[in-house]
Protein backbone atom coordinates (compact mmCIF):
# COMPACT_ATOMS: atom_id res chain seq x y z
CA UNK A 1 0.00 0.00 0.00
CA UNK A 2 2.86 2.50 1.08
CA UNK A 3 4.59 1.31 -2.27
CA UNK A 4 1.47 2.06 -4.28
CA UNK A 5 0.87 5.81 -2.79
CA UNK A 6 4.76 6.53 -3.45
CA UNK A 7 4.81 5.54 -6.75
CA UNK A 8 1.23 7.65 -7.32
CA UNK A 9 2.86 10.62 -6.24
CA UNK A 10 5.87 10.42 -8.08
CA UNK A 11 3.65 9.76 -11.10
CA UNK A 12 1.89 12.84 -10.45
CA UNK A 13 4.75 14.84 -10.34
CA UNK A 14 6.61 13.46 -13.15
CA UNK A 15 3.49 14.25 -14.89
CA UNK A 16 3.11 18.03 -13.75
CA UNK A 17 6.39 18.52 -14.66
CA UNK A 18 6.57 17.25 -17.84
CA UNK A 19 3.06 18.53 -19.03
CA UNK A 20 3.45 21.92 -17.22
CA UNK A 21 4.19 23.53 -20.57
CA UNK A 22 1.17 22.62 -22.17
CA UNK A 23 -1.13 23.72 -19.25
CA UNK A 24 0.60 26.83 -19.27
CA UNK A 25 -0.09 27.73 -23.16
CA UNK A 26 -3.53 26.45 -22.53
CA UNK A 27 -3.83 28.69 -19.17
CA UNK A 28 -1.67 31.79 -21.08
CA UNK A 29 -4.73 31.42 -24.25
CA UNK A 30 -7.48 32.26 -21.56
CA UNK A 31 -5.64 35.41 -19.98
CA UNK A 32 -6.11 39.51 -21.09
CA UNK A 33 -3.57 41.27 -21.32
CA UNK A 34 -4.20 43.34 -17.99
CA UNK A 35 -3.73 40.02 -16.44
CA UNK A 36 -0.76 38.34 -18.08
CA UNK A 37 1.35 41.24 -17.27
CA UNK A 38 0.48 41.54 -13.50
CA UNK A 39 2.10 37.75 -13.30
CA UNK A 40 -1.71 35.79 -13.05
CA UNK A 41 -1.58 33.06 -14.38
CA UNK A 42 -5.20 31.12 -13.83
CA UNK A 43 -7.38 33.06 -15.79
CA UNK A 44 -9.97 35.05 -13.72
CA UNK A 45 -12.90 34.05 -16.41
CA UNK A 46 -12.56 31.89 -19.19
CA UNK A 47 -12.88 34.63 -22.30
CA UNK A 48 -12.18 33.32 -26.30
CA UNK A 49 -10.87 36.48 -27.30
CA UNK A 50 -7.49 35.37 -28.13
CA UNK A 51 -8.59 33.02 -30.34
CA UNK A 52 -10.89 35.01 -32.16
CA UNK A 53 -7.79 37.35 -32.72
CA UNK A 54 -5.46 34.85 -33.77
CA UNK A 55 -7.99 33.77 -36.78
CA UNK A 56 -7.88 37.33 -37.51
CA UNK A 57 -4.20 38.30 -37.25
CA UNK A 58 -2.91 35.83 -39.58
CA UNK A 59 -4.29 33.35 -42.02
CA UNK A 60 -4.84 30.56 -39.80
CA UNK A 61 -7.52 28.73 -40.83
CA UNK A 62 -6.09 28.58 -44.43
CA UNK A 63 -2.68 27.40 -42.80
CA UNK A 64 -4.26 24.22 -41.53
CA UNK A 65 -5.90 23.24 -44.04
CA UNK A 66 -2.25 23.69 -46.32
CA UNK A 67 -0.99 21.24 -43.58
CA UNK A 68 -3.46 19.05 -43.92
CA UNK A 69 -3.88 18.37 -47.38
CA UNK A 70 0.40 18.51 -46.92
CA UNK A 71 0.14 15.77 -44.25
CA UNK A 72 -2.61 13.61 -45.85
CA UNK A 73 -1.18 13.78 -49.36
CA UNK A 74 2.59 12.21 -48.09
CA UNK A 75 0.61 10.09 -45.37
CA UNK A 76 -1.23 8.49 -48.20
CA UNK A 77 1.97 7.98 -50.56
CA UNK A 78 4.33 7.13 -48.17
CA UNK A 79 2.02 4.22 -47.61
CA UNK A 80 1.54 3.22 -51.28
CA UNK A 81 4.77 3.66 -52.68
CA UNK A 82 6.69 2.15 -49.33
CA UNK A 83 4.21 -1.04 -49.38
CA UNK A 84 4.92 -1.45 -52.94
CA UNK A 85 8.23 -1.32 -52.33
CA UNK A 86 8.50 -3.99 -49.81
CA UNK A 87 6.49 -5.87 -51.58
CA UNK A 88 8.54 -6.70 -54.17
CA UNK A 89 12.16 -7.30 -51.50
CA UNK A 90 10.16 -9.81 -50.10
CA UNK A 91 7.96 -11.40 -52.59
CA UNK A 92 9.17 -11.44 -55.66
CA UNK A 93 12.32 -13.65 -56.06
CA UNK A 94 14.66 -11.23 -58.82
CA UNK A 95 18.62 -10.75 -58.90
CA UNK A 96 19.51 -8.02 -57.11
CA UNK A 97 16.90 -7.93 -54.15
CA UNK A 98 19.54 -7.62 -51.74
CA UNK A 99 21.37 -4.92 -53.48
CA UNK A 100 18.09 -3.11 -53.80
CA UNK A 101 17.13 -3.56 -50.21
CA UNK A 102 20.67 -2.43 -48.92
CA UNK A 103 20.41 0.96 -51.47
CA UNK A 104 17.29 2.02 -49.61
CA UNK A 105 18.69 1.43 -46.11
CA UNK A 106 21.89 3.11 -46.93
CA UNK A 107 19.43 6.31 -47.24
CA UNK A 108 18.51 6.20 -43.27
CA UNK A 109 22.37 7.07 -42.33
CA UNK A 110 21.77 10.45 -44.96
CA UNK A 111 20.89 13.27 -42.63
CA UNK A 112 18.01 14.71 -44.90
CA UNK A 113 19.60 18.14 -43.47
CA UNK A 114 22.48 17.63 -45.43
CA UNK A 115 20.62 16.94 -49.18
CA UNK A 116 18.80 20.19 -48.16
CA UNK A 117 20.37 22.76 -50.69
CA UNK A 118 20.37 20.80 -53.71
CA UNK A 119 16.68 19.85 -53.41
CA UNK A 120 16.02 23.13 -52.84
CA UNK A 121 17.85 24.29 -55.88
CA UNK A 122 15.31 21.83 -57.72
CA UNK A 123 12.35 23.15 -56.44
CA UNK A 124 13.64 26.55 -57.47
CA UNK A 125 14.57 25.63 -61.17
CA UNK A 126 11.66 23.87 -61.23
CA UNK A 127 9.47 26.65 -60.91
CA UNK A 128 7.88 24.86 -58.07
CA UNK A 129 8.32 27.32 -54.85
CA UNK A 130 4.99 28.07 -53.02
CA UNK A 131 3.51 25.07 -54.27
CA UNK A 132 2.13 21.79 -52.89
CA UNK A 133 4.35 20.10 -54.78
CA UNK A 134 7.47 21.08 -53.46
CA UNK A 135 6.02 20.39 -50.37
CA UNK A 136 4.89 16.98 -50.57
CA UNK A 137 6.76 15.12 -53.61
CA UNK A 138 10.48 14.85 -52.06
CA UNK A 139 8.61 13.20 -49.09
CA UNK A 140 6.69 10.47 -50.30
CA UNK A 141 8.99 7.39 -50.05
CA UNK A 142 11.18 6.83 -46.94
CA UNK A 143 13.76 4.49 -46.45
CA UNK A 144 12.22 4.29 -42.67
CA UNK A 145 8.93 3.06 -43.94
CA UNK A 146 10.05 0.45 -46.89
CA UNK A 147 12.28 -0.73 -43.74
CA UNK A 148 9.62 -1.40 -40.95
CA UNK A 149 6.76 -2.62 -43.70
CA UNK A 150 9.14 -5.11 -44.61
CA UNK A 151 10.39 -6.52 -41.43
CA UNK A 152 6.07 -6.78 -41.30
CA UNK A 153 5.47 -8.34 -44.39
CA UNK A 154 8.66 -11.06 -43.54
CA UNK A 155 6.16 -12.79 -40.62
CA UNK A 156 3.80 -13.45 -43.32
CA UNK A 157 3.99 -17.12 -43.69
CA UNK A 158 5.65 -17.90 -47.48
CA UNK A 159 2.85 -20.91 -47.54
CA UNK A 160 0.22 -18.31 -47.63
CA UNK A 161 2.09 -17.31 -50.48
CA UNK A 162 2.65 -20.37 -52.48
CA UNK A 163 -0.48 -21.39 -51.97
CA UNK A 164 -2.39 -18.49 -53.28
CA UNK A 165 -0.30 -18.72 -56.26
CA UNK A 166 -1.63 -21.81 -57.15
CA UNK A 167 -4.75 -21.05 -57.37
CA UNK A 168 -3.68 -18.71 -59.78
CA UNK A 169 -4.06 -15.22 -57.63
CA UNK A 170 -1.83 -12.80 -59.19
CA UNK A 171 0.93 -10.98 -57.33
CA UNK A 172 -0.58 -7.83 -57.43
CA UNK A 173 -4.06 -9.05 -56.26
CA UNK A 174 -1.53 -10.82 -53.15
CA UNK A 175 -0.91 -7.66 -52.14
CA UNK A 176 -3.77 -5.82 -51.93
CA UNK A 177 -5.92 -8.21 -50.88
CA UNK A 178 -3.93 -10.52 -48.39
CA UNK A 179 -0.52 -8.56 -47.82
CA UNK A 180 -2.06 -4.73 -47.09
CA UNK A 181 -5.01 -6.32 -44.75
CA UNK A 182 -2.47 -8.50 -42.67
CA UNK A 183 -0.24 -5.65 -42.12
CA UNK A 184 -2.89 -3.40 -41.39
CA UNK A 185 -1.24 -2.38 -37.28
CA UNK A 186 2.00 -1.78 -39.06
CA UNK A 187 0.15 0.47 -41.80
CA UNK A 188 -1.60 2.67 -39.25
CA UNK A 189 1.36 3.16 -37.08
CA UNK A 190 3.61 4.52 -40.60
CA UNK A 191 0.48 6.52 -41.07
CA UNK A 192 0.55 7.78 -37.93
CA UNK A 193 4.16 8.64 -37.99
CA UNK A 194 4.16 9.65 -41.43
CA UNK A 195 1.31 12.49 -40.46
CA UNK A 196 2.81 13.77 -37.36
CA UNK A 197 5.96 14.08 -38.74
CA UNK A 198 4.54 16.03 -42.01
CA UNK A 199 2.68 18.26 -39.88
CA UNK A 200 5.59 19.36 -37.44
CA UNK A 201 7.99 19.96 -40.15
CA UNK A 202 9.73 23.01 -40.16
CA UNK A 203 12.75 23.25 -41.94
CA UNK A 204 11.72 22.53 -45.31
CA UNK A 205 8.18 24.40 -45.30
CA UNK A 206 10.22 27.39 -44.74
CA UNK A 207 12.23 27.30 -47.17
CA UNK A 208 9.86 26.52 -50.31
CA UNK A 209 7.37 28.92 -48.85
CA UNK A 210 7.16 32.69 -49.16
CA UNK A 211 3.81 33.56 -49.43
CA UNK A 212 0.62 32.37 -47.89
CA UNK A 213 -1.07 30.55 -50.31
CA UNK A 214 0.72 26.89 -49.69
CA UNK A 215 2.23 27.83 -46.20
CA UNK A 216 1.96 25.26 -43.45
CA UNK A 217 0.82 26.00 -39.86
CA UNK A 218 3.87 25.45 -38.63
CA UNK A 219 5.64 28.22 -40.46
CA UNK A 220 2.68 30.08 -39.67
CA UNK A 221 3.13 30.42 -36.00
CA UNK A 222 6.59 31.57 -36.72
CA UNK A 223 5.10 34.09 -38.68
CA UNK A 224 2.82 35.09 -35.45
CA UNK A 225 5.71 35.06 -33.05
CA UNK A 226 7.72 37.64 -35.05
CA UNK A 227 4.79 39.62 -35.52
CA UNK A 228 3.03 39.49 -32.25
CA UNK A 229 5.08 38.15 -29.65
CA UNK A 230 6.05 41.19 -28.47
CA UNK A 231 2.91 42.61 -27.82
CA UNK A 232 0.19 39.93 -27.58
CA UNK A 233 1.19 36.53 -25.76
CA UNK A 234 -2.38 35.15 -25.22
CA UNK A 235 -2.88 35.53 -28.81
CA UNK A 236 0.23 33.21 -29.96
CA UNK A 237 -1.01 30.53 -27.13
CA UNK A 238 -4.49 30.58 -28.53
CA UNK A 239 -2.82 29.92 -32.09
CA UNK A 240 -0.30 27.29 -30.12
CA UNK A 241 -3.09 25.18 -28.66
CA UNK A 242 -5.20 25.20 -31.96
CA UNK A 243 -2.14 23.93 -34.02
CA UNK A 244 -1.55 21.15 -30.80
CA UNK A 245 -5.39 19.74 -30.65
CA UNK A 246 -5.39 17.55 -34.16
CA UNK A 247 -1.87 16.29 -33.56
CA UNK A 248 -2.31 15.75 -29.87
CA UNK A 249 -6.01 13.89 -30.52
CA UNK A 250 -4.10 11.57 -33.11
CA UNK A 251 -1.43 10.54 -30.66
CA UNK A 252 -3.53 9.52 -28.25
CA UNK A 253 -5.67 7.60 -30.83
CA UNK A 254 -2.88 6.40 -32.43
CA UNK A 255 -0.65 5.58 -29.49
CA UNK A 256 -1.05 1.88 -29.16
CA UNK A 257 -0.29 1.43 -32.75
CA UNK A 258 2.46 3.82 -33.00
CA UNK A 259 4.31 2.07 -30.10
CA UNK A 260 3.43 -1.91 -31.31
CA UNK A 261 4.58 -0.65 -34.59
CA UNK A 262 7.79 1.29 -34.02
CA UNK A 263 9.41 -1.15 -31.45
CA UNK A 264 8.62 -4.51 -33.45
CA UNK A 265 10.06 -2.77 -36.42
CA UNK A 266 13.34 -1.66 -34.12
CA UNK A 267 13.96 -4.88 -32.37
CA UNK A 268 13.27 -7.75 -34.92
CA UNK A 269 16.14 -6.48 -36.52
CA UNK B 1 13.81 -20.35 -66.50
CA UNK B 2 16.14 -17.15 -68.25
CA UNK B 3 13.02 -15.47 -69.22
CA UNK B 4 11.55 -15.89 -66.23
CA UNK B 5 13.96 -14.14 -64.43
CA UNK B 6 13.70 -10.87 -66.30
CA UNK B 7 10.09 -11.29 -65.86
CA UNK B 8 10.10 -11.32 -61.95
CA UNK B 9 12.80 -8.56 -62.32
CA UNK B 10 10.64 -6.42 -64.58
CA UNK B 11 7.98 -6.92 -62.39
CA UNK B 12 9.95 -6.18 -59.01
CA UNK B 13 11.08 -2.63 -60.49
CA UNK B 14 7.55 -1.87 -61.81
CA UNK B 15 6.69 -2.03 -57.80
CA UNK B 16 9.86 0.00 -56.86
CA UNK B 17 9.69 2.35 -59.36
CA UNK B 18 7.89 5.16 -57.46
CA UNK B 19 9.89 4.63 -54.43
CA UNK B 20 13.42 4.75 -56.68
CA UNK B 21 12.31 7.70 -58.72
CA UNK B 22 11.33 9.34 -55.21
CA UNK B 23 14.45 8.51 -53.64
CA UNK B 24 16.85 8.94 -56.65
CA UNK B 25 15.11 12.91 -57.42
CA UNK B 26 15.42 13.96 -53.89
CA UNK B 27 17.93 11.96 -52.08
CA UNK B 28 20.42 10.56 -54.31
CA UNK B 29 21.00 12.85 -56.63
CA UNK B 30 21.42 15.64 -54.06
CA UNK B 31 23.60 13.71 -52.21
CA UNK B 32 25.78 14.06 -55.03
CA UNK B 33 25.32 17.34 -56.01
CA UNK B 34 26.03 18.22 -52.06
CA UNK B 35 29.87 16.90 -53.00
CA UNK B 36 30.32 18.94 -56.38
CA UNK B 37 28.34 21.96 -54.58
CA UNK B 38 31.37 21.74 -51.78
CA UNK B 39 33.57 21.64 -54.27
CA UNK B 40 32.94 24.67 -56.57
CA UNK B 41 31.69 28.06 -56.36
CA UNK B 42 28.00 28.70 -57.17
CA UNK B 43 25.79 31.35 -58.52
CA UNK B 44 22.68 31.87 -56.10
CA UNK B 45 20.56 29.94 -58.48
CA UNK B 46 22.56 26.81 -57.68
CA UNK B 47 24.71 26.38 -61.33
CA UNK B 48 28.20 25.48 -60.81
CA UNK B 49 30.37 28.57 -61.55
CA UNK B 50 34.28 26.91 -61.02
CA UNK B 51 35.68 24.83 -59.32
CA UNK B 52 37.51 25.51 -56.62
CA UNK B 53 38.92 22.05 -54.79
CA UNK B 54 38.84 21.96 -50.92
CA UNK B 55 38.59 26.01 -50.67
CA UNK B 56 35.28 25.91 -48.99
CA UNK B 57 36.15 23.29 -46.44
CA UNK B 58 40.09 24.94 -45.90
CA UNK B 59 37.70 28.53 -45.36
CA UNK B 60 35.01 27.03 -43.13
CA UNK B 61 37.34 25.33 -41.03
CA UNK B 62 39.73 28.55 -40.87
CA UNK B 63 37.69 30.57 -39.23
CA UNK B 64 35.87 31.51 -36.47
CA UNK B 65 32.85 30.41 -36.90
CA UNK B 66 34.00 26.93 -37.36
CA UNK B 67 35.39 26.58 -33.81
CA UNK B 68 32.24 27.97 -32.43
CA UNK B 69 29.67 25.89 -34.55
CA UNK B 70 31.88 22.92 -33.56
CA UNK B 71 31.75 23.90 -29.60
CA UNK B 72 27.86 24.43 -30.28
CA UNK B 73 26.77 21.36 -31.52
CA UNK B 74 29.51 19.13 -29.25
CA UNK B 75 27.95 21.07 -26.25
CA UNK B 76 24.47 20.89 -27.17
CA UNK B 77 24.81 16.70 -27.69
CA UNK B 78 26.29 16.36 -24.40
CA UNK B 79 23.65 18.38 -22.79
CA UNK B 80 20.64 16.85 -24.79
CA UNK B 81 21.63 12.77 -25.38
CA UNK B 82 22.08 11.70 -21.68
CA UNK B 83 19.25 13.77 -20.05
CA UNK B 84 17.16 12.42 -22.86
CA UNK B 85 17.88 8.84 -22.30
CA UNK B 86 18.04 8.65 -18.42
CA UNK B 87 14.85 11.12 -18.47
CA UNK B 88 12.59 8.56 -20.78
CA UNK B 89 14.33 5.80 -18.92
CA UNK B 90 13.06 6.93 -15.85
CA UNK B 91 9.54 8.00 -16.78
CA UNK B 92 9.80 4.56 -18.74
CA UNK B 93 10.28 2.02 -15.65
CA UNK B 94 7.23 4.30 -14.09
CA UNK B 95 4.98 4.06 -16.43
CA UNK B 96 5.55 0.28 -17.12
CA UNK B 97 3.66 0.05 -13.37
CA UNK B 98 0.75 -1.83 -13.13
CA UNK B 99 -1.15 0.41 -11.21
CA UNK B 100 -5.05 1.76 -11.83
CA UNK B 101 -5.30 4.42 -14.22
CA UNK B 102 -1.56 4.26 -15.38
CA UNK B 103 -2.97 4.31 -19.46
CA UNK B 104 -3.62 8.14 -18.08
CA UNK B 105 0.05 8.39 -17.33
CA UNK B 106 1.79 6.72 -20.36
CA UNK B 107 -0.44 9.30 -22.86
CA UNK B 108 0.83 12.17 -20.53
CA UNK B 109 4.59 10.68 -20.85
CA UNK B 110 4.26 10.68 -24.21
CA UNK B 111 1.89 13.92 -24.90
CA UNK B 112 5.41 15.61 -26.03
CA UNK B 113 5.67 13.48 -29.31
CA UNK B 114 2.34 15.28 -30.51
CA UNK B 115 3.84 18.99 -30.26
CA UNK B 116 5.49 20.19 -33.27
CA UNK B 117 8.84 21.95 -32.98
CA UNK B 118 7.33 25.50 -34.17
CA UNK B 119 4.47 24.77 -31.29
CA UNK B 120 6.83 23.42 -28.43
CA UNK B 121 9.54 26.06 -28.94
CA UNK B 122 6.94 29.08 -29.12
CA UNK B 123 5.74 27.66 -25.84
CA UNK B 124 9.12 27.93 -24.33
CA UNK B 125 10.03 31.29 -25.55
CA UNK B 126 6.72 32.35 -23.72
CA UNK B 127 8.06 30.67 -20.58
CA UNK B 128 11.50 31.79 -21.09
CA UNK B 129 10.24 35.44 -21.41
CA UNK B 130 12.66 37.90 -19.43
CA UNK B 131 9.35 39.64 -17.70
CA UNK B 132 6.57 37.57 -18.32
CA UNK B 133 7.82 34.22 -18.16
CA UNK B 134 6.74 31.98 -15.44
CA UNK B 135 10.83 30.88 -14.68
CA UNK B 136 11.85 34.21 -14.12
CA UNK B 137 8.06 35.07 -12.17
CA UNK B 138 9.16 32.35 -9.74
CA UNK B 139 13.03 32.80 -9.36
CA UNK B 140 11.75 36.71 -8.45
CA UNK B 141 8.91 35.21 -6.13
CA UNK B 142 11.92 33.72 -4.22
CA UNK B 143 14.13 36.99 -4.38
CA UNK B 144 16.29 35.98 -6.99
CA UNK B 145 17.13 38.20 -9.94
CA UNK B 146 15.77 36.71 -13.36
CA UNK B 147 18.14 34.92 -15.57
CA UNK B 148 18.63 36.45 -19.09
CA UNK B 149 17.67 32.60 -20.85
CA UNK B 150 18.30 33.74 -24.06
CA UNK B 151 20.02 36.69 -24.65
CA UNK B 152 22.89 35.70 -22.73
CA UNK B 153 25.49 33.58 -24.52
CA UNK B 154 26.28 31.75 -21.25
CA UNK B 155 22.92 30.82 -20.66
CA UNK B 156 20.98 30.37 -23.96
CA UNK B 157 22.31 27.30 -24.97
CA UNK B 158 21.33 25.23 -21.92
CA UNK B 159 17.84 26.95 -22.37
CA UNK B 160 17.70 25.29 -26.24
CA UNK B 161 18.79 21.83 -24.57
CA UNK B 162 16.18 22.28 -22.07
CA UNK B 163 13.90 22.54 -24.89
CA UNK B 164 15.29 19.91 -27.14
CA UNK B 165 15.03 17.25 -24.46
CA UNK B 166 11.14 18.27 -23.34
CA UNK B 167 10.89 17.42 -27.39
CA UNK B 168 12.38 14.54 -27.49
CA UNK B 169 11.11 12.58 -24.39
CA UNK B 170 8.15 11.61 -25.84
CA UNK B 171 9.45 9.51 -28.45
CA UNK B 172 11.69 8.25 -26.35
CA UNK B 173 9.32 7.37 -23.50
CA UNK B 174 7.01 5.15 -25.89
CA UNK B 175 10.21 3.05 -27.79
CA UNK B 176 11.67 2.14 -24.20
CA UNK B 177 8.24 1.44 -22.43
CA UNK B 178 7.62 -0.78 -25.23
CA UNK B 179 10.89 -2.94 -24.88
CA UNK B 180 10.38 -2.75 -21.35
CA UNK B 181 6.58 -4.69 -22.13
CA UNK B 182 8.79 -6.96 -24.17
CA UNK B 183 10.50 -8.16 -21.36
CA UNK B 184 8.96 -11.30 -19.85
CA UNK B 185 7.36 -11.92 -16.27
CA UNK B 186 8.95 -15.09 -15.39
CA UNK B 187 12.17 -13.15 -15.31
CA UNK B 188 10.66 -10.95 -12.34
CA UNK B 189 9.12 -13.88 -10.73
CA UNK B 190 12.02 -15.83 -10.38
CA UNK B 191 13.93 -12.86 -9.14
CA UNK B 192 11.26 -12.46 -6.81
CA UNK B 193 11.70 -15.89 -5.41
CA UNK B 194 15.42 -15.55 -5.20
CA UNK B 195 14.69 -12.42 -2.66
CA UNK B 196 15.48 -9.68 -5.06
CA UNK B 197 14.87 -6.21 -3.89
CA UNK B 198 13.70 -3.21 -6.34
CA UNK B 199 16.89 -1.46 -6.96
CA UNK B 200 18.91 -5.02 -7.75
CA UNK B 201 16.16 -5.94 -10.17
CA UNK B 202 15.83 -2.82 -12.04
CA UNK B 203 19.87 -3.29 -12.50
CA UNK B 204 20.20 -6.63 -12.92
CA UNK B 205 17.37 -7.66 -14.78
CA UNK B 206 15.41 -4.62 -16.55
CA UNK B 207 18.35 -2.29 -17.46
CA UNK B 208 20.24 -5.58 -18.88
CA UNK B 209 17.63 -6.51 -20.67
CA UNK B 210 16.34 -3.43 -22.22
CA UNK B 211 20.37 -2.70 -23.66
CA UNK B 212 18.86 -3.61 -27.36
CA UNK B 213 16.08 -0.98 -27.08
CA UNK B 214 18.46 1.91 -25.22
CA UNK B 215 20.85 1.53 -27.83
CA UNK B 216 18.47 2.33 -30.18
CA UNK B 217 16.83 4.85 -28.29
CA UNK B 218 20.60 6.59 -27.58
CA UNK B 219 21.61 6.11 -31.60
CA UNK B 220 18.14 8.06 -32.86
CA UNK B 221 18.74 11.27 -30.10
CA UNK B 222 21.97 11.28 -31.32
CA UNK B 223 20.87 11.75 -34.53
CA UNK B 224 17.46 13.81 -33.94
CA UNK B 225 20.24 16.50 -31.61
CA UNK B 226 22.34 16.96 -34.32
CA UNK B 227 19.53 17.40 -36.47
CA UNK B 228 18.19 20.50 -34.30
CA UNK B 229 16.93 23.64 -36.24
CA UNK B 230 13.19 24.67 -35.90
CA UNK B 231 13.57 25.53 -31.90
CA UNK B 232 16.91 26.88 -32.79
CA UNK B 233 15.43 29.23 -35.09
CA UNK B 234 12.24 29.98 -32.87
CA UNK B 235 14.12 30.60 -29.83
CA UNK B 236 17.82 32.12 -30.80
CA UNK B 237 18.28 32.40 -34.44
CA UNK B 238 21.69 30.77 -33.67
CA UNK B 239 22.85 33.60 -31.38
CA UNK B 240 23.57 35.42 -28.85
CA UNK B 241 27.00 35.86 -30.34
CA UNK B 242 26.51 32.59 -32.37
CA UNK B 243 26.70 30.48 -28.95
CA UNK B 244 23.56 28.52 -30.39
CA UNK B 245 25.02 28.22 -33.79
CA UNK B 246 24.57 24.08 -33.90
CA UNK B 247 25.48 22.71 -37.35
CA UNK B 248 22.05 22.46 -39.06
CA UNK B 249 21.64 25.92 -38.17
CA UNK B 250 24.87 27.11 -39.91
CA UNK B 251 24.24 25.19 -42.91
CA UNK B 252 20.84 27.04 -43.26
CA UNK B 253 22.44 30.44 -42.36
CA UNK B 254 25.23 29.87 -45.15
CA UNK B 255 22.71 28.80 -47.67
CA UNK B 256 19.45 30.58 -47.82
CA UNK B 257 20.64 33.90 -45.71
CA UNK B 258 24.44 34.24 -47.39
CA UNK B 259 23.45 32.64 -50.50
CA UNK B 260 27.07 30.71 -50.11
CA UNK B 261 25.56 27.04 -51.77
CA UNK B 262 29.27 26.21 -51.84
CA UNK B 263 30.35 26.65 -47.88
CA UNK B 264 27.24 25.45 -47.12
CA UNK B 265 27.81 22.28 -48.89
CA UNK B 266 30.79 21.51 -47.10
CA UNK B 267 29.31 22.02 -43.46
CA UNK B 268 26.97 19.14 -45.15
CA UNK B 269 29.21 16.78 -46.00
CA UNK B 270 30.90 17.27 -42.57
CA UNK B 271 27.66 16.80 -41.48
CA UNK B 272 27.20 13.48 -43.39
CA UNK B 273 30.36 12.32 -41.97
CA UNK B 274 29.58 13.14 -38.30
CA UNK B 275 26.26 10.94 -38.36
CA UNK B 276 27.98 8.52 -39.67
CA UNK B 277 30.82 8.47 -37.33
CA UNK B 278 28.66 8.52 -34.59
CA UNK B 279 25.98 6.17 -35.55
CA UNK B 280 29.39 3.95 -36.31
CA UNK B 281 31.27 4.39 -32.73
CA UNK B 282 28.21 3.66 -31.04
CA UNK B 283 27.16 0.20 -33.10
CA UNK B 284 31.38 -0.28 -32.51
CA UNK B 285 31.37 0.71 -28.53
CA UNK B 286 27.57 0.07 -27.67
CA UNK B 287 27.18 -3.29 -29.34
CA UNK B 288 29.58 -5.03 -26.83
CA UNK B 289 27.78 -3.94 -23.79
CA UNK B 290 24.43 -4.55 -25.33
CA UNK B 291 22.75 -7.95 -24.23
CA UNK B 292 20.63 -9.69 -26.63
CA UNK B 293 17.73 -12.46 -25.40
Amino acid sequence: MKRKIFLYVLLVISAFLLTFPLLFALLASFLNSGELHRGVYIPESFNFNSYVQAFASIPLFRFLINSLIVSVSVTIGQLVLCSLAAFAIVFIPFKGRNFFFFLFISTLLVPWESTVVPNYVTILNAGWLNTYQALTLPFLATAFGIFLLRQHFMTIPKELYESAEIDGCSRFRFYRSFALPLSKPVLVALGVYGFLTTWNMYLWPLLVTSDTTVRTIQIGINMMISQEASTNWSMVMAAVVIILIPTLLLLFIGIKHIQRGLTSGALKG
Amino acid sequence: MRRNEWKNFGEAMLYMLPALIILGIFLFYPMIMTVIYSLSETSPRGEVLSFVGLENYWQWMQSSQFIQSMKSTFIFTLLTVPTTVVLALYLAVLGNEKLKGIAFFRVLFSSTMGVSVAAGAAIWLFLFHPSLGVFNEFLRFFGAEGIPWLTSSTYAIYSVAITTVWMNVGICFIILLGGLQNISDELYDSSKIDGAGYFQRLFKITIPMLSPTLFFVSTITLINSFQSFGQIHILTGGGPNQSTNVIVYSIYREAFEFARFGTASSQAVILFFIILLATFLQFKFGERRVHYQ
